[in-house]
């Protein structure tokens, strides 16, 4: 029981250090995108002493940016970290953690890969933990990020930041709705399941996004909402509102509310792969059992996962920001009747589908 | 205009357009009266005319007159047909005739000074760049003007002497010299002291100064100004600045009574030359030499540049109050100077007024010998003004022993010296130390080191005014660079003093206020306004005046009324 | 004024829906990021200085070592923002170039004036001031920016001569040409 315990708390950190790892590239990504789009190099400056003077690779590692994230992690550490006067120093400290949390939270019911005992060919899922009602886990948790933004805005005391904080939550609640309607056909799908693993599994043959395109679109819509990325930039809006909820906000709260961010948008990716995308599955190709087809199905996993994320960055530096009113607009009066629509038409399907066999 | 003299007057043509000249008037003149240019470049409205650039080449012509019956020849429309002279005239030497025509235009002369111009520049050394003279040069300008625009000229040009010295004030660049022979005209007519000539010939022709000789008398530095290209050159403004940085200000020299008109040149506050200014009634287009480097006193280490209290540094207003208190209710004696502005010494007068019981009032005479020409006997450049203003009823005497008797008699208890040294005028500072002097000058000087009360003055070059010369010419200077820094500007001090001792009505510190205020006291500015001077002086009338044995002699534009005057002395 | 009402054709749905705007925006997006990028890193790279570039006004000295200026304050004169200050000197007469006669006792150009219009360079007889590949000038105080003329020789070398103008003098005083 102690082992056990001594494990899950050994892969919690395992899974914790990746993720957070993963959030600090996925800043050097978005970097590099952004400045390949805009036809520039992007970092490639920051080296580590030893490492970046080995003759080629380090010259290399150093033009990819590779250090990048260290240096950027370590400035967020360093900095001084101030706490203006006019705040609620409670609810302004508070505030990147409420919205860290969540987001880390979330990955503990995220399978990222199956390992299948060799002896007895029965398959597992490799996850924190396996819960049966996984999703509905997930869609709770990750709302609850909302608060941390809101918090920021309000503690702050300053207009850009309470500005910034409203319209994160009337978004986020806005597409809560659709986000969650655009998912059930898929459980419906795979028979009432709300089991990730079942899920994923049950799409070994075919991707749910070939059978329910309309769902997957409008997961993917309400997930760019959820976690606040362009187009629907609301909360910051660098163009009006300075840096929306996070203005008042510098060093290392500042760096938890980024790292928030893009971990929620490794685990939306993450969702996103595993409800529509196969999880950790190829088509028509069984992975070996036993570890290599444990690391395998993680690998598999993890660059569905990159492909995603690439797609937010891809889609970031490609458009622009739509109006607050455009995106209530889109929320209310287009995803959320698309969303019924499409769960009342996959419910008869699935109906007229059962009926038949 | 009266009836006579406008008949004597003499119609000419100027390019078909009608000009009356004067009689005797060579046609550079003619034309210029016409509004026209010749160029000219030997050619001196004060020196004689030798005819020796041929740059001055215009058409000449006159009407013909039919050889048989005197009948003027008529063109077929019935004008009178001009018999142009087939060769150009120099103009210098042309006179005017009645119906001359002249054309300063045509193809002809255009040619002419394109050759002129182009012999000229052919040993001509490309040496703007160094060259004083450039911004100023006749070269230049004519080059520019009438030249051809570029240069035909393959050959080696003549090598001449460059930097020789020619005098201590003048140095010579032979390459530059156009060989007008201006310098030695003016050395042999009006310096009268002929020392320069040209030796060699054809392309050699150098200038140079006798063997033995040298460019050294008191008007050496006009040669500089009336060449008309770089070759003498002053050995004080040589390389010093640009002439076309200078800020030319009308000034007076201030070493005689001449009072000769004279140009300063500065930039940025800072003096670098003085030229004359030509007044045809005073000074023609010359000045003495040693009126040149006066500009050195502005900022001459001894210049007194702060008002201050038995040498303690002070602010003016502390100064002046110290001064009305010394000056009021003790036995006062006021020296003044003849080197002060005719405002100054009737600002003074009127201090004198303000402090009451008539005190008695000096003035530091200064007499050296005249030299008949622009360097007068009486060596004040205001003396005339001190006596029109009422400053002093009596010629000044160099040596104010009645002022040293006084002070060892003890009858003064404060001394005003508006710019004197005492020192140098008879009064020995034993004596001075026995009373309290309030000190207004430019200067440090003995008698400021013993002076209670030091109030700085601005020299000539940092005021306006007026002075009044030999001829009771009423001259006008304009202020050419701001005073130093602290003291106060134009005719403050003592307005501010008059002010300070309860002289009734304020007057404003400008030149124009005090005018006004003295054509109620002066008769003899009576009818005349600041602004209405005109820049070559007014001239007012001396009647009251002529019992005076005023010293000086015979100069240019001068004769002195008094026969008996002792000339030079 | 008059409305002109513009006739707009309604949107199709496909327009509508945004979704192929997306789409050929993320292409184009896509073939930006397969170009070579168009910046320059530059304090290891440096800019090709074309010919005819106005950098930093310097003094130069010719291939004997001479200091070209002569003092002439055409270029002080012509200065638009008067950057440039001259105290113009005289060469002695036992110099080497003692026929040249003048040369600048100071020169002064503050930088921080200098607006690197090029009429110094124009308006200059002797061709000793250029606005050679100098782009950047730094310094930490206002003095250090108002460039001597030590500084500026050292920033302008030596530049060919093209007419050896004040060589060929020389050379003529010397032996060419002399009188008698």
């Amino acid at each position: 029981m102690v082992t056990d315990t001594l494990g899950l708390v050994m892969k919690a950190f395992i899974v914790i250090g990746a993720v957070m790892t993963m959030a600090g590239y996925a800043v050097l990504l978005e970097r590099k995108v952004a400045a390949r789009v805009q036809g520039r190099p992007g970092p490639n400056r920051t080296q580590i002493p030893i490492l970046g003077s080995i003759p080629v690779i380090g010259t290399f590692l150093t033009r990819l940016g590779v250090f990048q994230p260290a240096a950027d992690g370590l400035k967020f550490l360093f900095k001084e970290d101030p706490l203006p006067g006019h705040v609620n120093k409670f609810y302004y400290v508070l505030a990147p953690m409420v919205a860290f949390i969540p987001a880390m939270l979330t990955m503990t019911v995220l399978p990222f890969g199956a390992v299948t005992d060799p002896v007895t060919g029965a398959t597992s899922p490799i996850v924190l933990a396996d819960l049966d009602i996984g999703i509905l886990f997930i869609l709770a948790v990750s709302s609850l990020g909302v608060y941390g933004i809101i918090l920021g805005g309000w503690s702050s005391n300053s207009k850009y930041p309470f500005l910034g904080g409203v319209r994160a939550s009337a978004q986020m609640i806005s597409y809560e709705i659709a986000l969650g309607l655009s998912i059930l056909p898929v459980f419906l799908w795979f028979g009432g399941t709300l089991n990730l693993f079942n899920v994923v599994e049950g799409q070994s043959q075919v991707w749910t996004a070939l059978v329910q395109p309309v769902s997957a679109l409008i997961f993917l819509i309400a997930l760019f909402a959820e976690t606040n990325r362009l187009p629907f930039d609301m909360p910051e809006s660098e163009t009006d509102l300075v840096a929306g909820y996070n203005t008042e906000y510098g060093a290392f709260k500042f760096g938890l509310f980024f790292v928030g961010e893009y971990t929620h948008i490794i685990i939306g990716s993450g969702v996103f792969v595993v409800l529509f995308l196969g999880g950790w599955t190829l088509p028509f190709i069984t992975l070996p059992a036993g570890m290599v087809g444990a690391v395998l199905s993680v690998l598999i996993f993890l660059a569905k996962v990159f492909c995603i994320v690439f797609f937010f960055m891809w889609v970031r530096w490609t458009l622009p920001r739509f109006r607050y009113d455009q995106v209530m607009n889109l929320g209310w009066n287009k995803l959320l009747p698309l969303a019924i629509g499409n769960l009342v038409f996959y419910a008869i399907v699935i109906a007229v589908i059962e009926q038949l066999n | 205009m009266s009836e006579g003299q406008e008949d004597k007057r003499i119609p000419i043509f100027v390019d078909d357009e009608e000009v009356k000249v004067d009689p005797g008037t060579n046609l550079i003149e003619a034309v210029a009266q016409a509004g026209k240019e010749v160029p000219h470049y030997c050619y001196h409205p004060k020196l004689s005319v030798v005819g020796n650039c041929r740059m001055c080449l215009v058409e000449m012509g006159m009407p013909g007159r039919d050889r048989a019956t005197g009948e003027p020849m008529l063109n077929d429309d019935g004008s009178p047909k001009i018999l142009w002279v087939p060769k150009p005239v120099i103009a210098c030497a042309t006179n005017a005739a009645p119906g001359m025509h002249v054309r300063t235009e045509s193809p002809l002369v255009k040619e002419c000074r394109e050759g002129v111009m182009e012999f000229l520049l052919v040993n001509h050394p490309l040496d703007c760049p160094i060259c004083d003279q450039a911004g100023e040069c006749r070269l230049q300008e004519f080059a520019t003007d009438y030249g051809r625009g570029y240069s035909r000229f393959i050959e080696q040009k003549n090598v001449k002497p460059k930097r020789t010295r020619l005098g201590p004030r003048v140095m010579l660049d032979d390459e530059r010299c156009i060989l007008c022979s201006r310098c030695i005209r003016f050395c042999e007519e009006v310096a009268e002291d002929p020392v320069l000539g040209f030796t060699d010939r054809g392309s050699y022709t150098t200038l140079t100064a006798f063997p033995g000789k040298e460019l050294a008398n008191n008007y050496s530095l006009n040669t500089v100004d009336i060449c008309p290209v770089g070759a003498l050159t002053s050995t004080d403004f040589r390389f010093k600045m640009r002439v076309w940085f200078l800020k030319e200000t009308d000034s007076i020299d201030t070493e005689s009574s001449v009072g000769c008109n004279t140009v300063v040149g500065s930039r940025e506050g800072k003096i670098y030359r003085i030229t004359p200014r030509r007044n045809d009634h005073v000074n023609d287009t010359w000045m003495p030499d040693s009126g040149r480097a006066l500009y050195k006193e502005v900022e001459a280490e001894n210049r007194l540049a702060a008002y201050s209290i038995e040498g303690r540094p002070c602010g003016p207003d502390e100064a002046m109050s110290l001064a009305a208190t010394l000056l009021k209710g003790h036995r006062v004696a006021i020296v003044g100077s003849g080197r002060l502005s005719v405002e100054e010494q009737y600002l003074l007068r009127r201090v004198r007024e303000a402090i009451g019981g008539g005190p008695p009032t000096f003035l530091v005479g200064r007499t050296g010998e005249g030299d008949g020409k622009l360097l007068s006997a009486d060596r004040n450049p205001n003396t005339r003004g001190a006596i029109l203003t009422g400053l002093i009823d009596e010629l000044p005497k160099e040596d104010l022993h009645d002022l040293a008797h006084l002070i060892a008699e003890g009858g003064v208890d404060t001394l005003l010296v508006a710019g004197e040294d005492l020192t140098m005028a008879g009064v020995t500072r034993d004596q001075l130390k026995r009373v309290q002097i309030v000190y207004m000058g430019t200067h440090h000087n003995d008698t400021s080191s013993v002076a209670k009360v030091e109030i700085p003055a601005l020299t000539v070059f940092e005021k306006s005014g007026t002075f009044v010369n030999q001829q009771f010419r009423v001259q006008k200077f304009a202020q050419a660079v701001p005073g130093p820094k602290g003291v106060l500007f134009g005719l403050s001090n003592f307005t501010r003093l008059l002010d300070t001792l309860g002289g009734g009505k304020r007057i404003a510190p400008s030149p124009a206020n005090v005018w006004a205020e003295m054509s109620g006291d002066v008769p003899e500015f009576a009818d005349l306004r600041f602004e209405d001077i005109p820049r070559t002086g007014s001239v007012v009338d001396d009647a009251r005046f002529a019992h005076l044995p005023f010293p000086e002699g015979p100069g240019f534009h001068f004769n002195p009324k008094r026969a008996e005057t002792i000339a030079g002395a | 004024m008059a409305t002109k009402v513009v006739e707009r054709k309604p949107l199709s749905l496909a327009e509508r829906s945004y979704l192929p705007q997306i789409v050929s925006g993320l292409r184009v997006t896509m073939k930006n990021m397969f170009k070579p990028p168009v910046t320059l890193e530059y304090p290891d790279e440096r800019p090709d200085i074309p010919p005819g570039y106005r950098g930093v006004p310097t003094l130069v000295k010719d291939p004997d070592g001479r200091e070209k200026c002569v003092s002439c304050q055409l270029c002080e004169f012509v200065c638009p923002p008067k950057a440039i200050r001259i105290i113009p000197g005289e060469i002695p007469e036992d110099a080497e170039t003692a026929h040249v006669e003048k040369a600048p006792e100071e020169f002064e150009i503050n930088m921080l004036r200098c607006i690197y219009c090029g009429l110094c360079q124009e308006v200059c007889p002797e061709e000793a001031i250029f606005l050679q590949d100098i782009f950047s000038v730094t310094g930490t105080s206002r003095e250090e920016l108002v460039f001597k003329k030590d500084k500026l020789y050292a920033l302008g070398g030596t530049l060919p001569d093209s007419h050896f103008k004040w060589e060929k003098k020389k050379s003529a005083e010397l032996t060419g040409n002399p009188h008698h």
